[in-house]
């Protein structure tokens, strides 16, 4: 059904009196409120109108060309975020690195003092606390009681509070960019092909690597190439980290590997020794083909082998580098295509095949069609949207522009069709009521609550895109809550401008606004 | 089979079944001067009426390894896979011996009580015909019940609700806290038809501000086009009135239970606390995460070590919690795949097929291993790398849904489309 809602609109409106152009008018609305929901984290005051002027293909024209909007107001709100400039290297020589000897050193006291305290040891403390970085992976989300008490025996200093500054940087630009950035399909994209290419910053040493990550692997590519950005993440730190790929190497390789070691890589262990078939698995079921795209085990383990040595810097503790001492010599066959042994070339090779493979372009246009129009998004839709990835080897601005002009997302089946995400639900009020956002960092924590932390999703797969996830009695009542507190100004860091307060809760909380 | 051919609540509904519809009715109406909806007093009358079975199911989201939870210390082969990260045979930091060749991981010690009384029971090698190893894939085939059917749009736990209980007499009558899910979103098992509900906890799930409560509760209401807004809005409404009512105050374990800090254990505590405010529970659902170890995953201690005390703490502390209430609960534990059983090379495990349930409870034929044990020869294994399925998870939970909550055929047919339930497959882990 591709029936344009601005037509259902004026049927809707019909019921009531009015002359033919004042109908018109409210279905030229409803198709930039339409636009608005998608393109955008929400209409502000005056956006309609703002829209209407300057006509709606020529604003959508615009938000497909980011670098040509001026950003300065958002620019300047982002200014006293001091790590979100910083690569990686640095953010782990100055933040990560003094707060995790910090957090070492207090570990070690508070351990003599459990032991003289307790007499008996305690070996669940000691393994939490062991030397083993990787165990720290766990450590935002699991720590043991031990831990707890430890932290409030011991207030943050300064330099522990460094560390956390690297991710609650990245928590709060994220909010300020969604409700204040000009340039709002951009950060809408950045949000989607961050989720599509997910790393979870609680594992280990990739929450050093996030920023780095969004800023070079993911922004500069949301509207242009696919392989591009195919290449850009799986050879970032933070992708090589989050999926293990980073000590992935060929069987006969452990020894070699052992030169590897570095003062400032996250080492993990002294010899590496056999594939990791992780980022090869998610590569074909996550990034590219998706899990119906007809690849075998025999793929995975042949990808995995291709990737071997692909690994990160030691001496930085940041940034790609290939070792060919770790890397699988034989030739492989992938996807029924033989990779000739070629050392770095083959990981290139294997790149350009799945970036190009027919069910790659209909895995990246279902997603975008779930994105921008409704959660089972019309077969014919994907299939010219999947068409024109193919015809343009993958590129992204071309496809959105497949999707945002078809009839299918104009039409009445796709308006208020999708419920948003907590982050789009929260982004939306802000902006609906104009709000002053002093600080994000309360509102990264009602993210958190309703079930959608910024940087922590944990599986590869990113945060669902359907409905039936967001919708749940719990997550209702977290909205209604919030709805409640941002209406009070009750929601610390931010102000939102002296209304009826009843109101603007029903407002934000009603039905309508949990949908897009 | 006694219980194949019963109707689907005559476990819980003793002889007071014919009065208690006839109170319904009359109750209903009678409160209604109290202020109180007819509908929502019927649900309380109905469940302070009964004592219900209880199915608390524990999804272990990440693939544990099996091998290293419950150890086949009698396998050479074991050892001969797993030269870093194996679970030492029954010693110092080795496994806790269970029968002579199967042992739990040594951080599993506060479960072993629970075996030794004969409520713990063991399926190992249990999983799924399906062959991927894709978490997403596997937990979606695990939690629909429909191993290979993508296209199942509802979750087995949710199916039960629809097809059984009380809720299909005719009464209307279903407690809006019958199936609970405590995670902050819906999993996919209780996903459905069926009112169920996600919460982060009780305390948390309410409007404090009582006329935005009232106003929210009239607009959801009244968006007739929104059905799907406007049903889950009606179960948030019902359910907040009904915790108001029983879980008030300060929660306070019995026995001296002693719930881990963790998000597993405070939610494993939030099931006890509505198990036993007799709020109509039936079917309640956590998960524990983080249990991917691809890298490093540790052996006595470690990463798994510390994810395990984590699950097992949570566990027995659930059960001796709800104390005499274990008489009618299972515990029911599961993870969407296992693991490999050789290490891979970074001292971890990549996506196997076979892994190992517990069941826990009072009515558990307790003490055993369950399910035939493939072994770990190369050639034994699963595409000659992981541990064999020979127990399919569906007949697991057939014997939960038929044998425990006392499903009738027809109800179970519909808990596992395309799927014979035949309960001479089940293994007998419950007594009939």
């Amino acid at each position: 059904m591709t029936r344009p809602f601005a037509f259902a609109f004026v049927v809707l409106v019909a019921a009531g009196a009015g002359a033919p152009a004042l109908h018109a008018a409210a279905a030229d609305d409803a198709a930039i409120v339409h636009a608005l929901n998608r393109l955008t984290y929400g209409p502000r005051p005056g956006d309609v109108e703002r829209v209407k002027a300057m006509g709606l293909q020529k604003w959508i024209e615009m938000q497909l060309a980011p670098s040509r909007i001026d950003d300065g107001a958002l620019t300047a709100k982002l200014q006293r975020l001091e790590t979100l400039t910083l690569d990686s290297e640095t953010i782990q020589r100055d933040y990560a690195g003094p707060a995790m000897a910090e957090r070492r050193k207090r570990a070690a006291e508070s351990a003599d003092r459990d032991t003289r305290a307790t007499e008996g040891t305690d070996k669940n403390t000691r393994a939490t606390e062991g030397t083993d970085r990787n165990t720290r992976a766990t450590e935002s989300t699991e720590g043991s009681d031990q831990k707890a008490n430890r932290m409030m025996r011991d207030p943050m200093n300064d330099v522990q509070r460094k560390g956390r500054q690297v991710i609650s940087d990245i928590e709060e630009a994220k909010l300020l960019r969604a409700v204040y950035s000009e340039r709002q399909l951009e950060e809408v994209l950045v949000d989607f092909w961050f989720n599509h290419f997910n790393v979870f910053a609680g594992k280990g040493a990739t929450r050093n690597y996030v920023s780095e990550y969004e800023r070079e692997a993911i922004r500069p590519y949301v509207l242009g190439n696919f392989r591009d950005m195919l290449g850009a993440t799986a050879k970032s730190p933070a992708m090589l980290f989050y999926l293990d790929n980073w000590l992935s190497s060929a069987e006969s390789a452990g020894v070699r590997g052992a030169r590897m070691r570095g003062a400032q890589v996250p080492q993990v262990q002294r010899r590496s020794n056999g594939i990791n078939e992780n980022y090869a698995r998610e590569l074909l079921e996550l990034h590219t083909l998706g899990v119906d795209g007809g690849y075998t085990q025999g793929d995975i383990v042949n990808i995995a082998k291709v990737f071997t040595g692909w690994t990160i810097q030691p001496r930085q503790g940041s940034g790609f580098m290939f070792v060919a001492a770790r890397h699988d010599r034989g030739e492989k066959v992938v996807l029924g295509r033989t990779i000739k042994a070629g050392g770095v070339d083959e990981g290139e090779r294997v790149l350009d095949i799945v970036a190009s493979h027919p069910a790659t372009a209909r895995h990246i246009a279902t997603k975008l069609a779930m994105r921008f129009v409704s959660d089972n998004p019309p077969a014919a839709l994907v299939d010219r949207a999947a068409a024109k990835f193919t015809a343009t080897r993958g590129d992204l601005r071309e496809v959105l522009k497949v999707i945002l002009a078809s009839p299918e997302f104009a039409s009445a089946d796709a308006y208020r069709a999708k419920v948003k995400t907590p982050l789009e639900l929260v982004a939306s009020a802000l902006r609906a009521t104009g709000a002053d956002v002093r600080t994000a960092l309360p509102l990264a924590r009602t993210l958190r609550d309703m079930g959608m932390p910024l940087y922590f999703c944990q599986p590869p797969t990113g945060y669902d895109e359907t409905a039936t996830t967001w919708v749940s009695a719990g997550a209702l009542v977290a909205r209604m809550n919030f709805a409640v507190d941002l209406s009070k100004n009750a929601v610390r860091g931010v102000r939102v401008p002296l209304s009826e307060e009843q109101t603007l809760a029903m407002k934000i909380g009603a039905p309508e606004f949990q949908r897009q | 089979m006694s219980h194949t051919s019963s109707s689907p609540h005559d476990h819980a509904c003793e002889p007071e079944c014919s009065s208690r519809r006839i109170f319904l009715r009359q109750g209903g109406i009678a409160l209604l001067s109290l202020g109180f909806a007819p509908g929502f007093v019927s649900r309380i009358a109905a469940e302070s009426a009964e004592r219900r079975k209880l199915l608390i199911v524990v999804f272990q989201r990440g693939a544990v390894d099996g091998l290293n939870m419950v150890v086949p210390f009698g396998e050479a082969d074991y050892y001969r896979a797993r030269p870093t990260i194996a679970i030492a045979r029954p010693g110092v930091d080795g496994a806790i011996d269970l029968n002579g060749f199967f042992g739990l991981h040594p951080r599993m010690s506060s479960l072993k009580p629970l075996w030794d009384r004969r409520e713990l029971a063991i399926v190992h090698a249990t999983g799924s015909h399906d062959t991927t190893r894709s978490h997403f894939d596997a937990q979606d085939y695990m939690e629909s019940a429909t191993p290979g059917v993508k296209s199942t749009k509802d979750g087995w736990l949710n199916r039960y609700l629809q097809g059984s209980g009380i809720g299909d007499q005719g009464s209307g009558a279903t407690s809006p806290l019958r199936g609970v899910a405590l995670t902050r979103q819906m999993p996919r098992a209780l996903q459905g038809t069926a009112p169920a509900l996600a919460i982060g906890s009780a305390e948390d799930f309410t409007v404090a501000d009582m006329s935005a409560r009232t106003s929210f509760e009239e607009l959801y209401a009244a968006a007739q086009q929104d059905t799907a807004l406007r049903g889950t809005a009606g179960e948030a409404f019902d359910a907040m009135k009904m915790l108001a009512k029983k879980t008030a105050g300060q929660y306070r374990p019995a026995n001296g239970a002693s719930y881990p800090r963790s998000p597993f254990g405070q939610a494993m505590q939030e099931i006890a606390r509505l198990a036993k405010s007799d709020v109509g529970l039936e079917i309640a659902f956590t998960e524990s995460t983080q249990w991917d170890h691809h890298v490093n995953e540790g052996a006595a201690t470690g990463q798994i070590a510390n994810r395990l005390d984590d699950f097992s703490r949570g566990i027995a502390a659930l059960a001796q919690d709800l104390g005499d209430r274990m008489a009618d609960t299972v515990i029911l534990t599961m993870s969407e795949f296992g693991r490999a059983v050789a290490e891979n090379g970074s001292r971890g495990t990549d996506h196997g097929h076979g892994n190992a349930m517990f069941v826990i409870g009072g009515n558990v034929r307790g003490g055993q291993v369950y399910g035939r044990w493939p072994g770990l020869a190369v050639s034994d294994r699963f595409e000659g790398r992981d541990l064999a399925v020979t127990t399919d998870f569906r007949d697991v939970f057939g014997e939960m849904v038929i044998t425990h909550l006392g499903a009738n055929s027809t109800t179970a047919a519909k808990v596992f489309p395309g799927y014979a339930i035949d309960p001479r497959k089940f293994r007998g882990v419950l007594r009939g």
